[in-house]
């Protein structure tokens, strides 16, 4: 047996991957429910009902997925230029901090309308810069990213550990490490009133759209991608390698750490080591589930976010750990993996 | 008669709807030096890997000393005695010469690695064919011919009783070849029977004692070395007469470009030492040298890739720095890369962005690509040059070499370049397709471009250049004119053998 | 001043360099020979967790403890199945299938842990390994409370080094595996199957990954808890790069690395209200960043690593 390259992608397999690749992963998922003595239909139902069945619980998931959707961006901008970050985690909460410090610290008092765009680019800049050190040691030393990147998340959450224990403690948390909250004026709206859903949903969905007209209409689009695929080729064809680069890094950094501002402007109003169920991670899955399409990161994000709010919701009303939803999420990166591979090859005895 | 020592029969293989091996069969007898000759992609490597176990054949069978193999297993063939000197050499560079030899020989559970032995035994080889080695140097660290000379030894090493080499003087120089061919000449007479893949005409007249011709997948035809002729060979090779175009006389202009003692270094190491050249408008410079000497250094110099640690350059009459990819392009120098695959094209982009990628500034506006001029420009190019197969939106690497080659001539051409740098042009190209690239090199000579010919086939420099300089170690030869050129002198200067006096050109 | 020389003095801290270098120990051999035979393994974190989590139910569930450690070391290979189907037979991106890997592994061990471990207050224990004093050796004194009052898996971790530094270097399999990290077509075109070669290194060295997880909940400590590989994994694939992909001076590196480790922790009580205790705790990741700028350009590189074998195709 082996593969064959297929000439042509079918339009419809390229479609059908991520639903394909997301049945798989619940087939999959319902063997360890079916294990867990649970009803694997009821359970599945309960993660809708979980994650749709309420007004209250449909904001809900709509609100997790805002980080997911900025997450899901960095990492599929990064990946098409071959820039492996898997930091957004840490550049989520570097993101997420600096905006409670500066909000604290510097702007406090300021009206909303400048504070919450300050703010947001505060947060966005950290995040840059933290991805910005690895980037650095990729082109110096030829370290590759993979490893600093991960690396750097532990560094930045006992960062962040550190500053909520000192410098920004809240006082009034009784004891508990939590940060300075942001003022007031720096929250960013709400969309609907008895809600958590803020504005940040408009935010990701129009630079999603921006970002994929960058991608496909820009020389800056253009060379990025050339990048990615082929770099020999780039530099030929005088793509500048580096500046590209520390464009994408920008870029994809700057998402991350505003996917960490957003979180405490749009929901919590302060900073904790848990202020992240793992979004940076999650953002990896959803820019496979959505072949890097910036568009398709909407759809995705908003699958994972069903799948980690539903999973909330059905187990309490089931004996199944919620864990089962990083479960899924697991394995329909790992199926869709397959699934992008089928669309490119066949098997031919 | 006296068993063959190789029998090949009814051998068929095709990959999808290509059907790389037709209903092969030939044989070999023991002592014996049987030529393959063929085009690329006329199917030799297929039936060679078939022979060796990589592929199982869908049809017929390989037998070695009256003895069918098995299918599909490599240790096998090896074991029967089967040896394969690759064209692009199986070799570990990070592992010595003996671990390279002897990596697989021994049972692979076995607690320790014989050494002892092992370098005995090695060294009773290299020295009774003449093939010598340190076999405790790190391979990364050998010259071309002498990691050569590994892979072969490798080969006796398993106690080879056949040896297959697929185009074994690809990468050799003339002398490096010739002694090569010497060496396979003594061990047929020690008793060993050797196949040899080529495409060249030469080499397989002076070394062969039969020659089986490939076309196409199919074997068409058997001839002993001394019934036939090298036209012959030509026509039945290439399946009907293939005129390659013709240079005519010109009348070389301006120089366009003049380099002198330009250096370049590349890691820490002198990849281009002091060298002096300079080409004229409507004249081809050859630059001929086997790969590795530093050519690719001299196409990147030329391209925009990399800086000069000393020397200077004028062009068009104005002397220059270093010049980025995007002024290079800008100042009208088309740049046909060594390698197509790796640096001409990003195989899963369209051919429109393709086109335009290197050219970019000309089709973009406040950072926008303009895709329609883009489409319109890939159209252009794939009409004027003939490209087959292809549309603006395709991907590119779903076309053929040769096509993608005159894609890549074609963007650099269609706007009539004064400059054109040409880096092995004709590599991995069938016959048609390299009469359709010299064509068109031509084309652009006569239309009054300079063109810088890189190669390291001769035939084509000899063809093409008007005047030739030899590259050797990173040094460039004085020029030669063509018409005082021949093989001979050629071969001389490709090692490195040259006059200063004799060859010196006038500028 | 005195403090330092009192932290360095003290056998406590030399027995702690052991004990925190032995899971280090087991993962970079495991990453190790995955990465010499040209596959880069990134789904050692989730490996190592999974084998913590399995070795740990094996044992809370009445297996002894090797039954723990060989229970953990299956599973890690049964992972390594999966990445080196991803990896060698489909030829995927050995990054993100790595990753994946991980995600599941980890995800996998919480849930399992979660359905079959009833939530308590505190979380159940077992009774783990005891130091074993080695006869002799462990008399002397100071070198002897140091070195030689450790729990076998530390022992077996160091004669393990050994042992792999000499399969990789001294006999055929060795070579055969180098060859294949170095160059796959070489080593197919003598005879030797890379692909075997890579499954057999991948299913092994998760093994290893995964008694490394073991160590951590049947040694250094006596329960499982989710996040508790803190990043382990991706510290052994640095130490990789840092031994230039060779067994002993991954056994170097680990132990140096532990000693700092070690060391940092000890400092903490000294320190501590003058330095905040994150700053100690951020030391070992930004070690390794630093081994990895400084070793990267310098450490010899298995060519083919990452590269996916495809036969015929160069």
């Amino acid at each position: 047996m082996r593969f064959e390259r297929r000439e042509n992608q079918p339009l419809l397999l390229i479609f059908a991957t991520p639903l394909i690749a997301v049945v798989a992963a619940l087939a999959l998922s319902g063997v360890l429910i079916a294990l867990a003595g649970a009803p694997v239909f009821e359970a599945y139902w309960n993660i809708v009902k979980g994650a749709f069945g309420s007004r209250l619980s449909t904001t809900e998931t709509l609100t997790r997925a805002i980080p997911l959707m900025l997450t899901g961006l960095a990492a599929a901008i990064a990946f098409r230029a071959k820039l492996w970050n898997i930091g957004a985690e840490g550049q989520l909460y570097i993101g997420a901090i600096t905006v409670s410090a500066v909000s604290s610290q510097l702007l406090a008092g300021t009206p909303s309308f400048i504070q919450i765009p300050v703010l947001l680019i505060c947060g966005a800049i950290a995040g840059m810069i933290l991805l910005l050190i690895p980037l650095w040691l990729r082109l110096r030393f030829s370290v590759d990213e993979v490893v600093t990147t991960l690396l750097l998340n532990f560094v930045a959450i006992l960062f962040v550990s550190m500053l909520i224990d000192t410098v920004l403690k809240d006082p009034l948390a009784f004891g508990w490490p939590q940060s300075l909250p942001v003022e007031d004026d720096a929250m960013l709206p709400r969309i609907l009133t008895r809600s958590r859903l803020h504005i940040g949903l408009f935010i990701a969905i129009a630079l999603a759209i921006i970002i994929y007209l960058i991608q496909t209409r820009t020389v800056f689009g253009l060379q990025s991608r050339a990048a990615g695929l082929n770099p020999e080729a780039a530099v030929f064809a005088g793509v500048p390698l580096g500046r590209t680069l520390v464009l994408v890094a920008m870029i994809s950094g700057g998402f991350a750490g505003l996917a960490g501002a957003v979180e405490v402007m749009g929901v919590q109003g302060y900073v904790t080591t848990e202020l992240s169920p793992g979004f940076g991670y999650s953002g990896i899955v959803v820019a496979m589930l959505a072949n890097l399409n910036p568009i398709g990161v909407i759809l995705a994000a908003l699958f994972i976010a069903t799948m980690f709010v539903g999973a909330d919701g059905m187990s309490r009303v089931m004996e199944i750990p919620t864990y089962i939803a990083d479960v899924t999420v697991a394995l329909s990166l790992l199926s869709m993996l397959v699934a992008i591979f089928f669309t490119q090859y066949r098997i031919r005895r | 008669m006296m068993e063959n020592a190789l029998e090949i029969s009814g051998v068929s293989k095709s990959f999808g709807d290509n059907l790389a091996n037709d209903n092969i069969s030939l044989s070999l007898a023991k002592g014996e030096i049987v030529a393959l000759l063929g085009e690329n992609g006329a199917g030799k490597t297929t039936l060679m890997n078939i022979l060796f176990g990589h592929y199982v054949p869908d049809q017929g069978k390989v037998s070695v000393m009256g003895k069918e193999l098995p299918q599909g297993k490599p240790r096998e063939a090896i074991r029967a005695g089967v040896g394969m000197v690759h064209q692009h050499f199986s070799l570990a560079a990070n592992l010595t010469v003996l671990e390279n030899v002897i990596t697989g020989t021994q049972n692979i559970w076995s607690v320790a690695t014989d050494t002892k032995n092992a370098r005995q035994k090695l060294l009773e080889i290299s020295k009774r064919f003449g093939l010598v080695v340190d076999p405790d140097a790190r391979l990364g660290d050998l010259s071309v011919g002498e990691q050569q000379r590994v892979e072969i030894l490798k080969a006796l090493y398993n106690d080879a009783q056949i040896l297959v080499l697929d185009e074994p003087t690809a990468v050799l120089t003339n002398i490096e070849a010739e002694q090569m061919f010497s060496t396979l000449k003594d061990m047929a007479k020690q008793g060993l029977s050797l196949i040899f893949i080529s495409h060249k005409l030469d080499e397989v007249m002076a070394t062969a004692d039969r020659i089986f011709v490939l076309r196409g997948g199919k074997s068409v035809a058997e001839r002993l070395v001394g019934d036939t002729n090298k036209s012959e060979l030509a026509e039945l090779m290439v399946g009907r007469e293939v005129k390659r175009p013709v240079r005519e006389a010109s009348q070389p202009g301006e120089v366009i470009l003049n380099a002198e003692k330009v250096s370049v270094q590349q890691g820490g190491v002198d990849r281009l030492k002091a060298v002096d050249f300079h080409v004229r408008e409507g004249e081809v410079l050859g630059i001929i040298g086997v790969s590795g000497n530093g050519q690719a250094t001299l196409a990147q110099l030329l391209s925009g890739t990399v800086k000069r640690a000393d020397g200077t350059i004028t062009l068009f009459g104005e002397e220059v720095g270093d010049l980025s990819v995007p002024e290079v392009v800008d100042r009208g120098i088309g740049r046909i890369p060594e390698d197509r695959n790796h640096e001409g094209v990003i195989g899963e982009m369209a051919i429109w962005e393709n086109a335009v990628l290197e050219r970019i500034p000309e089709f973009s506006k406040n950072g926008l690509v303009d895709r329609s001029a883009g489409v319109k420009f890939a159209d252009d190019v794939i009409s004027a040059f003939d490209v087959r197969g292809a549309t603006p939106t395709k991907r590119i690497r779903l076309l053929s070499g040769g096509n993608m080659q005159k894609l890549i001539l074609g963007r650099n051409l269609l706007k009539q370049p004064r400059l054109l740098l040409a880096a092995q042009p004709a590599r991995g190209l069938d016959e048609g397709a390299v009469a359709a690239v010299h064509e068109r090199i031509l084309n652009a000579r006569k239309n009054g471009t300079g063109v810088i010919l890189i190669s390291e086939d001769l035939d084509e420099v000899l063809a093409l250049a008007d005047r030739i300089q030899a590259i050797v170690g990173g040094r460039l030869s004085p020029s030669v004119d063509a018409e005082d050129a021949n093989a001979r002198k050629m071969g001389l200067m490709m090692s490195g053998e040259w006059a200063d006096q004799e060859v010196r050109d006038e500028v | 001043m005195t403090e330092i020389i009192d932290i360095l003095s003290s056998a406590g801290l030399w027995a702690a360099v052991l004990r925190i270098a032995t899971p280090l120990i087991f993962g970079t051999l495991g990453a190790l020979l995955c990465e010499r035979a040209g596959v880069l393994n990134l789904g050692i974190e989730g490996i190592m967790t999974f084998g913590a989590m399995i070795g740990w139910l094996a044992v809370f569930n009445g297996a002894d403890l090797w039954t723990g450690i060989l229970v953990a070391a299956i599973s890690g290979g049964v992972f390594g199945l999966l990445h080196a189907l991803f990896t060698v037979t489909l030829g995927l991106s050995q990054h993100v299938s790595g990753l994946g890997v991980t995600l599941f592994a980890s995800s996998f061990s919480y849930y399992i842990f979660r359905l079959l471990v009833p939530v308590a207050g505190t979380p159940p224990t077992v009774e783990a390994f005891q130091p074993i004093d080695i006869p002799g050796l462990s008399d002397i004194p100071f070198i002897g409370p140091a070195f030689f009052t450790q729990t076998s898996p530390t022992y077996l971790a160091i004669v393990l080094a050994f042992v792999l530094a000499y399969i990789v270097f001294k006999t055929p399999l060795g070579l055969a595996i180098r060859m294949t990290g170095e160059n796959p077509h070489a080593a197919e075109a003598q005879g030797i199957n890379p692909i075997v070669i890579r499954y057999g290194c991948v299913i092994v060295g998760s093994g290893l990954m995964a008694i490394g997880g073991a160590f951590l909940t049947l040694s250094a400590f006596n329960s499982f808890f989710p996040t508790m590989v803190q990043g382990r994994g991706w510290i052994c694939i640095a130490l990789v790069v840092f031994a230039s992909w060779r067994p002993s001076h991954a056994l170097l590196g680990a132990l140096l690395f532990a000693f700092f480790d070690g060391f940092q922790f000890r400092l903490q009580t000294v320190l501590s209200g003058v330095v905040p205790y994150q700053v100690f705790l951020m030391i070992p990741y930004i070690l390794s960043i630093t081994a990895l700028a400084v070793m990267a350009r310098r450490a010899r590189v298995p060519q083919a690593l990452m590269q996916p074998f495809r036969r015929g195709e160069r």
